[in-house]
């Protein structure tokens, strides 16, 4: 189990920012179009983060065009060229799915005031 | 050159290809063995070699077998295969075979021992659907009708029926090598392979030229 940890550990990656649910995040995608790869960039909330070693996986949701889009990223993808924090949201929960439901002026979230 | 290896099943866990693939991946503990005997066409009618591998306590071992291994040093191991070899000139008595023989991207075929699941009924052992749980029904995992009546009037050879299921040898063919790590003895392969964890395994080249 100790050599899986630490095969796991090396595949990790350590260069992305913490971020945390209700912080708005661009993540920016490498896509490979045939020979030419592009970056896309997904700005949107993060509603909820799994955790996990390879695992980890985090939600960004965002409306586009009046069409709620969720998107869910392996945390540690090679796919994923960075993650740029935005800003930071103040929720009282690790998942914030509640926020499907809402619209306009409702689904606003509060900046969190970092100490 | 040595076709095969004795290793030790480490666990699962998955990684990415550099193009953000997810990969399952084995991880299994390769050697190092150590040649316990070397068998020729002259000596035995076929070319092989005796691998050991696995610790053993040196009280362990009885007075035959601590003969046998006298032969080939110090070592005394728990397990021993024989796989089959070109050159059985080229190996000694004692020499030891790491995972070099391995190369990345290469297929290779695992035997191993699957988890015994004991007496096992047919819907756990053959995938049968069963029953439904509700509506008055009170077959549920039972498997049904076994056969016809008057003819044939028997059971017909290899109906799946209720038996043991598991604790057998199972061997995986073309299971590729993902990386290997010789400093630490390891290789990581794609996909599953039979056993539990810690479970004896014998890795062996996959046959150039039979289809898979």
């Amino acid at each position: 189990m100790e050599t899986i940890r630490r095969l796991e550990l090396e595949a990790l990656r350590m260069d992305l920012p913490d971020f945390s649910p209700g912080d708005t995040v661009k993540v920016h995608v490498k896509i490979k179009e045939g020979e030419k790869e592009r970056i896309q960039v997904f700005q949107g909330v993060v509603i909820s983060k799994r955790r996990g070693t390879t695992n980890a996986t985090f939600t960004v949701r965002k409306v586009s065009y009046g069409v709620g889009v969720e998107r869910i990223f392996p945390l540690h993808s090679p796919v994923i060229d960075k993650i740029e924090v935005i800003s930071r949201g103040r929720v009282r929960r690790a998942k914030i799915y509640y926020l499907r439901k809402l619209r306009g002026k409702a689904s606003r979230i509060k900046e969190r005031r970092i100490a | 050159m040595c076709k095969g290896l004795l290793g030790k099943k480490l666990g699962m866990t998955n990684l990415f290809t550099p193009e953000g693939k997810c990969l399952p991946v084995t991880v299994l503990q390769v050697g190092p063995c150590v040649v316990t005997q070397v068998k020729t066409i002259a000596a035995d009618g076929y070319n092989a070699l005796q691998l050991g591998f696995g610790e053993k306590k040196k009280s362990r071992v009885n007075k035959p077998l601590r003969g046998h291994f006298k032969k080939s040093g110090e070592g005394v191991f728990a397990f021993m295969r024989e796989f089959s070899v070109d050159n059985p000139e080229g190996y000694q008595l004692g020499q030891e075979v790491t995972l070099d023989i391995f190369k990345v991207g290469e297929k290779i075929d695992i035997t191993g021992r699957t988890k015994g699941r004991g007496f096992a009924g047919v819907v756990k052992r053959h995938g049968f659907h069963g029953g439904p749980d509700t509506h008055g029904c009170k077959s549920h995992r039972v498997p049904g009708s076994i056969g016809c009546s008057a003819w044939p009037s028997r059971v017909l050879k290899g109906k799946k029926m209720p038996g043991q299921y598991g604790n057998q040898k199972k061997t995986i063919k073309n299971l590729e090598i993902v990386d290997i790590r010789p400093e630490e003895n390891l290789i990581l392969l794609k996909g599953a392979i039979p056993g539990s964890r810690s479970g004896l395994i014998e890795i062996k080249k996959t046959k150039v030229g039979k289809k898979a």
